[in-house]
Order: structure tokens, then C-alpha cells, then sequence
């Protein structure tokens, strides 16, 4: 995948969270979006890149989101 | 060799509108008793009655005019001879239709017309279709006694110009049937009554041509025309037809229906259906004159294959091609894994053959690598509506709108995407109902004959949500908001969320003026009006979707329609204006890879466990790849197979250079398709399609609205195209088994609760259905959440403003934006391979006289376009219809390349591409740029590679 990509879009998906008033509601919607909607080799390699540099470029509510959900965002397998 | 299934319905033409009105009124016709609508002329009572009365200036589908005198009546206790046609119904009235007296009077007419036509009958195109012709006789018309002498019009000569129909002023009874369905039926007011009397005549515009006129094509005067003046030259090469097959148009989102009027195994015309629900007997240029690509030479009906795609193509049979595909996808699945091969198919198969193609990537390829060219569409309204009111699917029938008093359109231009409907949207604002145009654009609904739009908010590209937000922060924080229904029907933590967050000063018009480049008391004046005009009904294109807010600005359209009760009745709701024609159907049938059909996610284990069960397979519970993440996942080396059915990537995907590169780093591509489109000029088999004159199925239009596509003839290749898909997934070891595809739809309602209730014999019955479909709702359901919303309460979601990063810059100054026009359709394989390129044969870039000139540009120069992803080169069209700052162009050739500079910025909840804001440089061009040089020669070598495989003629590019 084209992990420039991957980043842009998690941020996205972070930035429309971020605005929603309820903190838990924007972690949750963050990492459950990413979850819901991105095949296995995406997020793998998106948490590849976090375990590999501590998430460069990524923002910190994403981050935030995906260390809260880990296992879940994992792919089996 | 199928059965055509002919439609026996024989329509009436009952002469005058059918009026809205519950009450009735009884009265008697010859003696026969009829009750009506209040309101219902004497005409329309007789032939209710079964009475025929002879008519020339009426037809039911405009209001009465009165002017040919040949429907006179007797009524006792009236004096004279009332016309008929422009007399009410009133109980009690004891109408005769036939007499001594009548019969003189009617003859008297008859002769009159006769005398100032030419008597050519039996070689006139339209003999035994004319109703002039059929009058003479309905009067008993023996002898005319004028002479043809006296003034008349029969040395007028023929405006051929139009290449779809004609018109032969010599044959003019000057009724105005025309002249009332321009303006009536499709509102663009194009022809016109010059002189008066026996002199009159009618023509478009000025006495112009009609290709030089205001006229659009549409077809309506040909239709109401009684006699051959204005008839369809395919009528007059192919003589009248013989009978008719009621079909849907294969374009747009509108989903009219049609009879397609046959003579043997040909189609000679197609005539809007009078009893299609969408359209009620309108249509546009596309669907009545645009289908002759069906047969056209560069149809491909012979399965091909080749190893590389520098091999000339062979000619192989249908079993052949099929083996080998399969054969393919199982070698790579076996060498790369389970998902390196997936399927894209279009909103242009019908429902049953996307069903099947998602079917065959869950189930054969045993992955969910699925999706639909609604991803680069309205994705965001599937998320954005579900997210909020919780059905994916716009709120409202078509009809809905006659009852709008203020009709806002954000983001989209009915007159040319959505022709038949912007018609029936016209009618209303005649009437007197309010518009609000949200669009960078100055579009033909801003301003035409007798519309106006009371304001138009031409908001710089990329701020729909910033201004959705000053909308709602005005209604908000001036009390505008109907918090009596938002309480009862939404859940009111959000609704007290959202109204906090849209009353921060920061999203206050004035705030935003700077940002959204419309002035604070525009934002203001429409709020007011949105929110307190009476019932208001948004209508919305991918203007809004295709950006990378597009889902946010879905989400912050719900909101104002929840804040201000606009939902759960006639005349309101959120309304997406689907491109092509079976967006909604292809989202549906579960074509996106995170949802089986009816919106369920894979990762539900119940969902999962019903499909289990009925397809006797295990499901794969991971979302699969969707089309962006395909092409990613490509180029990087683990996605190498691709089947895709109707689609053409190539040409309508974003940043045509990375989409293309994907294609080459692929092992093996399908296209089922009718022509060799972009993408498989990049393919190792071809499959080829049929037309939807092929094929039996069913569309979806806009409004949920199911209809038949039935078959008028034999698909070109043999094979239509759902049985392709059957055909590959048995190859592939997932033998399918039906035999017409209303087994296909009843597998659907067996497994999808919004469609329990339709089946093929249902929508017979009905003549379509609009979903949910089931036991709570058995005729369908034309409005959606009448008494509460499809989730329970309405979830009401604040929607932050977050700039894209598709940012102008001293290199890249304007911004660049996308749309269509009326005459062609999406990527044109269709329409540019009909005479609809004599309205549109290139793809111009539209730029402000201001822009021009800073840059040296006349009207009609080359001009080189340059984003961040690529350059192409078009002609200027120099028009204050964009702003300064703004440029426009149509991506329906692919030469034009206009997808080469759009770049792969996308919408941050669906991927739906940011089509509609793209930063560019525009400068004069000498020549084509390097990418279209590039086009060229490979578009070249490939027909190169067609021609010798089949000795076809090459096709155009
Ligand atoms: S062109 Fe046809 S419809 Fe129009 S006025 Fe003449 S006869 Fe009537
Ligand atoms: S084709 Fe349509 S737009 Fe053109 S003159 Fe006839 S009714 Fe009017
Ligand atoms: S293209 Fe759309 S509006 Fe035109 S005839 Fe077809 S469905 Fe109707
Ligand atoms: S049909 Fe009534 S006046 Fe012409």
C-alpha cells in the first residue's frame, strides 16, 4: 500500500472525530472507521508503521485511537 | 429464442389533464353516466365514459387551449356548441357528443385544416399515425369544397437540422401543441407563435433552426405533435412501428420509463412512458434519441483473450474466454493469495448483475474485494444519511417535489444531469415555490424562462460545509429551528450537541464570508427562507459528495432537515440526485466491500451467518480492498486480478496516470463491456456486454424506485450479461443456477428485509415499486420516515469545517472543478457514439473573461491545464458563468484526459474522490500535452491490436 496515503487518510478520519464534543465518541469513532472500512493489508501496515516509528505523521487523536483499540484493529492472521 | 413481452395496454388519450382534486362530480355523456375528478373538462368525462371526442389542439398531457374547435358538445340547458375540452365537468350535466348539427360543425373544421394540408397521406411518414389523418375520418370528412389556392403553408420548407427529428412547416395545423409542450411539459420555452390567425407560424426562437435555437432536444413537441410536421426521422427512414416493450432508460438517475416501439427485431422510436412514475411521458435528448450505440459498429461481440497486453487480441468462444479468466484468477489467488483478485462493477448493470458480481467476489473468489463506481459517486450519501436518519437512500418520490415551497439545489444542475426531473422541478417554480441554488456555478437553473433563483450562493469550491454550517448557525441562532419536531423524532443529546456547535461564533456567515467567498446576507437570506418558507426539500449532486468533506457535508445536510422538520412528509427530505441510472440500485445489492446487500455490514456474524447459509459458503468477515486501495494495493504487488463489468476506470477514475500504472502492474484484467473502453485497451480477456435492449433485469433510480428493463432483442453476443457472471463463477468453481433473473430477485428479497415484498410478478402488477417493500409496507414507500426515523431517533452529527489540502498557490492559482452537460453522459461510450456529439464533440475548459485575459486566452485556444497529478491540453470557453478564480470543465471524451490533472485527495469517510477541487495553472497551449501524445499512440497501437485479431473497423477512440 502507499503508506503516505494511509497516513493522510487516518488523519482525516481523525480530524472529523476531533471536532465531536464527546472525547471517548471521537477515540472510539476514530479507531472503529479504520476498522469498519479498511481491508487487513491497510491497517497492518499502518500499524506496522506505528510499532516501526511511533506513528511520524500520524496526529495524535489518531494515535490516541488506535493504541486505545489495538487488538481490535489487528487483523487475524 | 426468448418471448417479447408486448405491451398490450393500449394508452387513452383522454384530452386533458387529470386534475388533483378528491372530490368528484357525476354527470352523463350519450347517455352514459361518469363520475369524475372535480375539475375534469367535459372531454376528459366523456372519454372516461368511453366517449372519444374528435380533438385536435388536446392531448392529456397539457392543459386545455381551445383553439381547433372540432371537440364541440351539446349540454342542456347551455347555448351553442361549448368545445369540450375547455368546458368543465359539472354534476348533473347531460352531454351529447353526437349530432346532425355536431357532425356539420365538426366537418365544417376538418375542411378547413384539410384545405391548408397537403394530401400526400399515403406517403407520409406518419400515415396510420396521425392524428389528423384520424379525425378526417373520426368527422366522416367526404369533400372539401376550398380549393388549395388561397394562402397556405404549403411551400414552407423542411428544417432538417435537428439529427433526431424533423420538421415540415407544410404539414403545420398550428394547434400549439408544441408550443405548450416546450413550455408546459419540459419548460424551456424554445418555440414560438409568429403572426397571427391563418398566418401563423410556428418556429424555435426567432424563426431560427432548431439546432440554433434555445431547443434541447427533448422530444416533447414531437411527441404532442398530432401530424408528420414534427416527427422522428427514425420514423420516417423506418416507418411506424409495429408494437411495444415498456423498458428503462439505461442513463441517468431519473430512471424514466419508456416504450420501446418496434418494428420486427428494431427499435424505430422510444416514446416516454405516460404511466412510468418517475417521468409520467417525459423525457430528455438522451433516453428518447441516444440509443443507437446499441448497434453500433464498434460493438465488440466476440470474446477475446490475449497473455500480454502488447498481444494482438484472439477471438476465442464464449467457453474458451471464460476458462481462461477463471483459470487466471486461480492461478493468481493460488501465487498471491485469496485477496489479490477482486471486481468492480457500475451502477450501469442492473441490480440482479451487480447482486451476482458481489456474489461471485464473496463467494467464488472468497474474498470482499468489491466495489462500485458509486465509490467515486455518492458513497458519501450512503454513509452520510445512514450515519444520521439511518437508511441509505434519498427521503422522497419525484412527485414529492409539487408539493416543495422552497427547493433548495446544492451542488447539482438538474437541467443537464437529471433533464427530467429539473422539468418537473421548473413546473413548481412556476407555480410560484421559491429556489436556493448552492453552486460555484451560475448554472441554467439560476436563471431561465420564468425561474429564478431568489438567491445563489456561488461559493468557492471546497466550502460546502463551512457554508451548510452558516445555514444552520443562522437558523439556530435566530430561532428558526422546529425544535418540537427535532426533540420528538431525534435524539435530543445530539440535537442540543449540534445546536452549540453550529451557534459558535466561528461558524456565523459573517465568519465565514472570507472562506466560502458568499456574502453573510446571502447565507442569511437563504437560512430565513429554508427555514420558514414552508415545506423545503433539498436536492443534491456530487457537488457535494465528490469532495474530501463530502460525507461531513451529507452529514450537515441531514442536520438542517432534521433541525428545521423538513422529513416525513410530501414537499421536504434530503434528496440525492443519482448520476447514472442504478447508483442506488449497485449500493443496494451490497456492491461496496465493507456491506453485504441492504446496507449490512460484513462484520455482523448474523448478517454473515443468513448468507452463509443461502450460498452454502463460509464469508470472509474482513472489509475487502475498495477501488482507490485497489489500485494501491496494485502497485504494490499484491492485488493482481481484476473483473470488472461496465465500468471504465481508465477514463472516469481520478489521476488517470496512477490508475493506469495499477492496470499495467496487474497479471490479468476482465471488462465485460459492449465497446473496447480505456480500461480494456489494459485487459487480458474481454467479455462482451449487452445493452439494456438485451437483457432482462431491473434499475433503482434516485427515488428507490424499482423498475423493469426488459428485452426487445437478442443480445448481440449471445449471452446477456448476468449469465456472463453465472458462467465465470461456475468456472471458478461456484457453480450458479438460475434461469431468468426474477430468480435472481427473489433471492434478493429473500435475504434483504427492505425488499422482502418485491418480486418480478409484483412489479408487473404495480409498474415499479419503490423500497422498503415488505410487510409493513406492501405497495412500497414513497416517503421515508413518516412517523420515525429508520434508525429510531434522528442522530444529529456537528460537522467541523476542515479545509482540504488542495490548496491554490502562486503555481497553481485557480481551482479546478467537474461536471457534465446535457447531451453526453459520464465517461460518453454511449452518447458519443450517437449524433448527441453535434451538441458537445469536445470537452472545452470554461474560464472567466478576467482569467483569460490575464493569461493572453481568446475564446477556442488550446490552452495547457496543470495540477500537482498532470497536465492535458483543451480548447478555452471563455464565460462569466464561473467565477474569477474558478475553471470548469466535462470529462465526457477521453482524450480531453480531464481526469489526468483531478487528483487522488479523497473524502475522509468513503474515498470518494475530490473531483470537484483540483489547484491548476491554465497557459496558452501550441500543442497537446505529453499525456495526450502518449494517449494517442497507445490508443492507437491497441485498435491496431483489435484490428488484426477480428478485422473489426477500428472503433473510435
Ligand atoms: S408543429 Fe405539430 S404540434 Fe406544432 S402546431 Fe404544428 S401541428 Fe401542432
Ligand atoms: S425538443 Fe424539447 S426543447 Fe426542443 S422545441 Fe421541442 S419541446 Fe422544446
Ligand atoms: S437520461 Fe435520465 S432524464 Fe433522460 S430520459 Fe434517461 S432517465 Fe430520463
Ligand atoms: S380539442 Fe377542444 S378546441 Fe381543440
Amino acid at each position: 500500500m502507499n503508506l503516505g496515503k494511509l497516513i493522510e487518510m487516518a488523519n482525516q478520519i481523525g480530524r472529523y472525530h476531533d471536532a465531536l464534543p464527546d472525547r471517548a465518541e471521537a477515540l472510539t469513532g476514530t479507531a472503529m472507521h479504520i476498522r469498519r472500512f479498511w481491508e487487513p493489508r491497510m491497517r497492518r501496515e499502518l500499524l506496522a508503521h506505528i510499532d516501526a516509528t511511533g506513528g511520524a505523521g500520524l496526529d495524535p487523536i489518531v494515535l490516541e485511537a488506535i493504541a486505545a483499540k489495538r487488538t481490535e484493529l489487528q487483523p487475524q492472521g | 429464442m426468448t418471448t417479447i413481452p408486448i405491451n398490450t395496454r393500449q394508452d387513452i388519450d383522454y384530452g386533458t389533464p387529470l386534475p388533483a382534486s378528491t372530490e368528484t362530480v357525476t354527470l352523463r355523456v350519450d347517455g352514459v353516466e361518469v363520475t369524475v375528478p372535480k375539475g375534469s373538462s367535459v372531454m376528459r368525462a366523456a372519454a372516461t365514459a368511453g366517449v372519444m371526442v374528435p380533438k385536435l389542439c388536446a392531448t392529456d398531457s397539457l392543459k386545455s387551449f381551445g383553439s381547433c374547435r372540432l371537440c364541440l358538445v351539446e349540454i342542456d340547458g347551455r347555448k351553442g356548441y361549448p368545445a369540450s375540452c375547455t368546458t368543465p365537468a359539472e354534476a348533473g350535466m347531460q352531454v351529447r357528443t353526437q349530432s346532425k348539427k355536431l357532425g356539420d360543425l365538426r366537418r365544417g373544421v376538418m375542411e378547413l385544416y384539410i384545405s391548408d394540408h397537403p394530401l400526400d397521406c399515403l406517403t407520409c411518414s406518419a400515415n396510420g399515425d396521425c392524428e389528423l389523418q384520424d379525425m378526417a375520418g373520426a368527422v366522416g370528412l367526404r369533400e372539401v369544397r376550398y380549393g388549395y389556392e388561397g394562402e397556405n403553408h404549403l411551400d414552407a420548407t423542411k428544417d432538417a437540422s435537428n439529427p433526431y427529428f424533423e420538421f415540415d412547416p407544410a404539414k403545420c395545423i398550428v394547434c400549439q401543441r408544441c408550443v405548450r409542450a416546450c413550455e408546459e411539459v419540459q419548460g424551456t420555452f424554445a418555440l414560438t407563435v409568429d403572426g397571427r390567425g391563418f398566418a401563423s407560424k410556428i418556429s424555435p426562437g426567432q424563426m431560427e433552426a432548431f439546432m440554433e435555437s434555445e431547443c434541447v432536444s427533448c422530444g416533447a413537441c414531437v411527441q404532442a405533435c398530432p401530424t408528420a410536421t414534427l416527427i422522428e426521422k427514425t420514423v420516417v427512414d423506418a416507418g411506424t412501428p409495429d408494437y411495444d416493450v415498456v423498458t428503462t432508460c439505461a442513463y441517468c438517475g431519473v430512471g424514466c420509463s419508456f416504450k420501446a416501439e418496434m418494428k420486427g427485431r428494431e427499435v424505430v422510436r422510444m416514446t416516454p412512458y405516460k404511466d412510468g412514475m418517475a417521468n409520467h411521458g417525459h423525457s430528455c435528448v438522451k433516453g428518447r434519441f441516444a440509443w443507437g450505440y446499441a448497434t453500433h459498429k464498434d460493438r465488440i461481440t466476440t470474446p477475446m483473450i490475449r497473455k500480454k497486453i502488447s498481444d494482438p487480441w484472439t477471438p476465442v468462444s464464449w467457453d474458451e474466454a471464460i476458462t481462461y479468466a477463471a483459470s487466471e484468477f486461480k492461478r493468481l489467488q493460488s501465487q498471491y493469495g485469496r485477496g489479490s483478485v477482486g471486481a468492480i462493477s457500475s451502477s450501469r448493470c442492473t441490480n440482479e448483475e451487480t447482486y451476482l458480481m458481489q456474489k461471485l467476489v464473496r463467494a467464488a473468489f472468497g474474498n470482499n474485494n468489491i466495489d462500485t463506481c458509486a465509490r467515486v459517486c455518492h458513497s458519501p450519501t450512503g454513509f452520510g444519511l445512514k450515519t444520521t436518519l439511518g437508511e441509505s437512500a434519498g427521503t422522497q418520490n419525484f412527485d414529492s417535489v409539487q408539493h416543495a415551497d422552497v427547493i433548495v439545489v446544492i451542488g447539482a444542475n438538474p437541467t443537464d444531469g437529471h433533464p427530467v426531473f429539473a422539468s418537473a422541478m421548473k413546473r413548481r417554480i412556476r407555480e410560484g415555490a421559491k429556489l436556493i441554488v448552492i453552486d460555484p456555478r451560475r448554472t441554467d437553473i439560476v436563471r431561465s424562462p420564468h425561474v429564478e433563483a431568489s438567491y445563489h450562493l456561488q461559493l468557492r469550491p471546497g466550502t460546502n460545509v463551512a457554508v451548510l454550517n452558516a445555514l444552520a448557525h443562522v437558523i439556530v441562532t435566530e430561532g428558526l429551528s422546529d425544535d418540537a419536531f427535532a426533540l420528538a423524532r431525534c435524539e435530543p443529546a445530539s440535537y442540543a450537541q449540534w445546536k452549540d456547535f453550529v451557534s459558535r461564533p466561528e461558524n456565523s456567515p459573517e465568519a465565514l464570508e472570507a472562506e466560502t467567498w458568499v456574502p453573510a446576507s446571502v447565507v442569511r437570506g437563504a437560512a430565513r427562507l429554508y427555514a420558514t418558507g414552508g415545506n423545503a426539500a433539498i436536492y443534491y449532486g456530487l457537488g457535494v459528495t465528490e469532495h474530501s468533506q463530502g460525507s461531513t457535508a451529507v452529514l450537515g445536510i441531514a442536520n438542517l432537515a432534521m433541525a428545521t422538520g423538513n422529513l416525513g412528509r410530501p414537499g421536504v427530505g434530503v434528496n440525492p440526485l443519482r448520476g447514472q441510472n442504478n447508483v442506488q440500485g449497485s449500493c443496494d445489492m451490497g456492491s461496496f466491500p465493507h456491506e453485504l446487500p441492504g446496507y449490512r455490514h460484513v462484520l455482523d456474524d448474523s448478517v454473515r451467518a443468513l448468507f452463509e447459509g443461502r450460498w452454502k459458503v463460509s464469508l470472509e468477515k474482513e472489509p475487502g480492498l475498495r477501488i482507490p486501495n485497489m489500485f494501491d494495493a496494485a502497485l504494490d504487488g499484491s492485488f493482481k486480478g481484476l473483473y470488472l463489468e461496465g465500468e471504465d476506470i481508465a477514463q472516469s477514475d481520478p489521476d488517470t496516470t496512477h490508475v493506469t500504472a495499477a492496470l499495467e502492474a496487474m497479471e490479468c484484467i476482465v471488462v465485460q463491456d459492449l465497446f473496447l473502453n480505456e480500461t480494456a485497451k489494459f485487459a487480458h480477456v474481454f467479455l462482451p456486454g449487452s445493452s439494456f435492449l438485451e437483457k432482462n433485469g431491473t434499475f433503482t433510480n434516485a427515488e428507490r424506485r424499482i423498475s423493469r428493463v426488459r428485452k426487445v432483442m437478442e443480445p448481440l453476443a449471445g449471452k446477456e450479461d448476468w449469465e456472463v457472471t453465472v458462467a465465470l463463477a461456475t468456472a471458478l468453481g461456484y457453480p450458479m443456477h438460475y434461469n431468468h433473473p426474477s430468480e435472481i430477485m427473489d433471492e434478493i428479497a429473500s435475504l434483504t428485509p427492505t425488499f422482502t415484498g418485491v418480486s418480478y410478478a409484483r412489479i408487473e402488477e404495480l409498474g415499479s415499486i419503490q423500497w422498503p417493500c415488505n410487510d409493513r409496507a406492501p405497495d412500497g414507500t414513497p416517503v421515508m420516515h413518516e412517523h420515525e426515523f429508520v434508525r429510531g431517533k434522528g442522530k444529529f452529527v456537528p460537522t467541523q469545517y476542515v479545509p482540504t489540502t488542495e490548496k491554490v498557490n502562486r503555481k497553481y492559482p485557480l481551482i479546478l472543478t467537474t461536471g457534465r452537460i446535457l447531451s453526453q453522459y459520464n465517461v460518453g461510450a454511449q452518447t458519443r457514439r450517437t449524433a448527441n456529439v453535434e451538441w458537445h464533440d469536445e470537452d472545452r475548459l470554461e474560464i472567466h473573461p478576467h482569467d483569460a485575459e490575464e493569461r493572453g486566452i481568446h475564446d477556442g485556444d488550446q490552452v495547457t491545464v496543470s495540477s500537482r497529478a498532470g497536465e492535458t491540453s483543451l480548447r478555452a470557453h471563455i464565460t462569466d458563468r464561473v467565477q474569477p478564480g474558478i475553471v470548469y470543465t466535462t470529462f465526457h471524451h477521453p482524450e480531453s484526459g480531464a481526469n489526468v490533472i483531478t487528483t487522488e485527495n479523497s473524502d475522509w469517510a468513503t474515498n470518494c474522490p475530490e473531483y470537484k477541487v483540483t489547484a491548476v495553472q491554465v497557459t496558452p497551449a501550441l500543442k497537446g500535452s505529453e499525456w495526450q501524445e502518449r494517449f494517442q499512440s497507445f490508443t492507437s497501437e491497441q485498435l491496431g491490436l483489435l484490428e488484426r485479431a477480428v478485422g473489426v473497423r477500428s472503433p473510435k477512440p
